[in-house]
């Protein structure tokens, strides 16, 4: 096993932990967090694809997908961010309506 | 010259986005300059769809760098037809919006609304996967904040839902894109389209692709977060998203579909099978869900679940004719759901509410606005001569010629269901009032019949015109793959 693939096996397994995490958690902020945390997956799968050339010159191109797809990432946790304060004032809790426990 | 110039393209990105950063910075002047901004957006696109149809394809390199490093920006009829239907449907709505909003909290509509304009330009018009990435997320994020706008409990759950659903949709098509990128050294459609074969990994990026932009474009069953979002925005605001964002992520799938994914004829029409079968379940579950609301946004938000449906028919015929059906669903419905959700608009500020047992004496009252949602409605039906007759018309003789016919039930069954909830909501809107302690009626800004009235009528007019707009989608021959 190459250390390149272990990266990008590292990546999947982020990725996957985290789609769990969006589905299962209720809570908002655990929601928001399994987002980033599929982020950090594809992003660590990008850097790790990233050394896809022979003379062991890192692609620069994933490298710059990765810059982009982080800006993105803040800009959206942001705006989450923003909205789960603004469900939590408005409704007591930080859960969106169909989860809510009765 | 002036107008052969090959920058124009650029323009149709540019100016919405300078028009948002200036209604942004001054918001006692935001409705005149976004007023601008539309109109030099909406002049531009003018300007470079009769570059297309007199030259043919444009591309642009932007910066002057080519593709496998720059980003290449490429229009072709299908392009220019998406980009047509934003801008008429997007200059309709900002005309409208102008009478809509009136105090001062709503002015964030405008810069956020033209950057979700500049983004659905430049989706439009990119080819290269990564860039349709970027773009799909400033749109989801707009959308997002559109919908919050009102400010209400119901709207900011529905955003935050909406804003969940949609980063899931970008996360797995962004895994997509880097194993794309991994396997082939690329992120340009046309490169794509040369290097793909089917190796096993292309069954993963397939998947994650796939289910990504289906759930941001809310294909039954993934139509859960829809509803509440499109219904709970103000008017302006649902008819954007009703007639424009959710195709964007649509136009994705197509492409990839077409150009990228490395299927032959057969595959691609066995596959599509699947697509086929959740589209005709999705004109049914929407039709009958359309018809059980009690309150009319939420009627129409379900009308689009099952407008939806539509789009995904021709997959399993696979051919150019079934996607020009397919394309023409698309303009009729954007045109048509945005004049239904004015008429929404209007009745909601003229009554104060949207139930819909609640309308009566509508008529009397707001007749342009009745009149428009009877030719949506008949657009919508698929009625000739309508612009959804022709689109029907077209689906119906694809069907035929690849030897499927019963794809034309969907189209009957589709059609009776949008009859039924539509004369549900005329039935109530004729009847006449028969008491005087009713609360009195809000007058409306007569801009906002108008405008309602206006686009339902273009949505008839699409049925005249349809040699012309047929004639405009063959520009490059986007259906066949290869061109790109």
């Amino acid at each position: 096993m190459t250390p390149v693939f272990l990266y990008a096996l590292v990546g999947i397994v982020l990725f996957s932990i985290g789609l769990y995490g969006l589905i299962l958690y209720k809570h908002l902020l655990r929601k928001i967090l399994a987002i980033n945390i599929m982020g950090s997956g594809v992003f660590l799968v990008m850097v790790a694809l990233a050394a896809r050339t022979e003379e062991g010159v890192p692609d620069a191109v994933p490298h710059a997908m990765v810059i982009t797809g982080i800006v993105v990432a803040v800009s959206a946790t942001a705006l989450a961010l923003a909205l789960m304060l603004r469900v939590n004032e408005k409704t007591g809790q930080a859960v969106l309506p169909e989860d809510r426990e009765t | 010259m002036f107008i052969d110039s090959p920058h124009w393209i650029t323009a149709i990105i540019l100016i919405p986005i300078l028009g948002a950063v200036a209604s942004f910075l001054w918001r006692q002047h935001s409705v005149k300059l976004a007023l601008i901004a539309a109109t030099g957006t909406t002049t531009s696109v003018g300007i470079l769809s009769w570059q297309v149809i007199n030259s043919g394809v444009q591309r642009y390199e932007l910066g002057a760098w080519n593709a496998p490093l720059g980003i290449e920006l490429y229009v072709d009829g299908l392009s220019l037809s998406m980009l047509l239907v934003t801008a008429i449907v997007g200059f309709a709505i900002s005309i409208y919006a102008s009478a809509y909003f009136r105090d001062d909290k709503t002015n964030f509509f405008w810069p956020l609304w033209l950057f979700l304009w500049s983004a659905l330009n430049a989706l439009f018009v990119s080819s290269d996967i990564f860039n349709l990435f970027v773009t799909l997320e400033i749109i989801g994020l707009s959308a997002v904040a559109l919908v919050a706008l009102s400010g209400g409990v119901d709207a900011i759950t529905a955003a935050m839902r909406y804003l969940l659903v949609s980063l899931l949709g970008s996360m797995l098509y962004l895994m997509g894109v880097a194993l794309l990128y991994h396997s082939y050294g690329t992120v340009d459609m046309a490169l794509l389209s040369l290097r793909t074969e089917m190796i096993p990994s292309m069954w993963l990026i397939m998947g994650l692709m796939t289910a990504g932009l289906l759930l941001k474009t809310a294909l039954f069953p993934l139509h859960f977060w829809l509803p509440s979002a499109h219904s709970s925005a103000p008017a302006p605001v649902s008819a954007l998203l009703s007639a424009l964002v959710v195709k964007a992520s649509f136009y994705i799938l197509w492409r990839l579909w077409i150009v990228v994914f490395p299927l032959n004829e057969y595959a691609r029409a066995d596959l599509g099978v699947i697509f086929g079968i959740l589209g005709a379940l999705a004109v049914v579950w929407g039709g009958v869900k359309a018809l059980q609301q009690t309150r009319l946004k939420l009627l129409i938000a379900y009308s689009t679940v099952m407008q939806i449906g539509y789009l995904f028919l021709a997959f399993p015929l696979a051919s150019v004719m079934g996607w020009k059906a397919t394309l023409y669903f698309i303009m009729t419905h954007a045109v048509a759901k945005t004049a239904m959700f004015m008429v929404a608009g209007n009745i909601l500020i003229h009554k104060g509410h949207d139930r819909i047992a609640d309308l009566y004496s509508t008529v009397q009252n707001l007749p342009l606005t009745i009149v428009a949602f009877s030719l949506s409605g008949i657009s919508l039906m698929g009625l000739p001569p309508s612009g959804g007759f022709v689109a029907k018309w077209l689906l119906l003789e694809a069907a035929v010629v690849s030897g499927q016919w019963w794809w034309g039930i969907v189209l009957l069954v589709g059609g009776l269901l949008t009859g039924a909830y539509v004369f549900k909501v005329l039935g109530y809107a004729f009847i006449q009032e028969d008491s005087n302690n009713a609360p009195r009626p809000i007058g409306i800004s007569k801009r906002m019949e108008w405008m309602a009235l206006c686009m339902a009528l273009f949505a008839i007019v699409l049925g005249f015109i349809a040699p012309f707009i047929l004639g405009i989608i063959d520009i490059g021959s986007p259906f066949t793959k290869g061109v790109l």
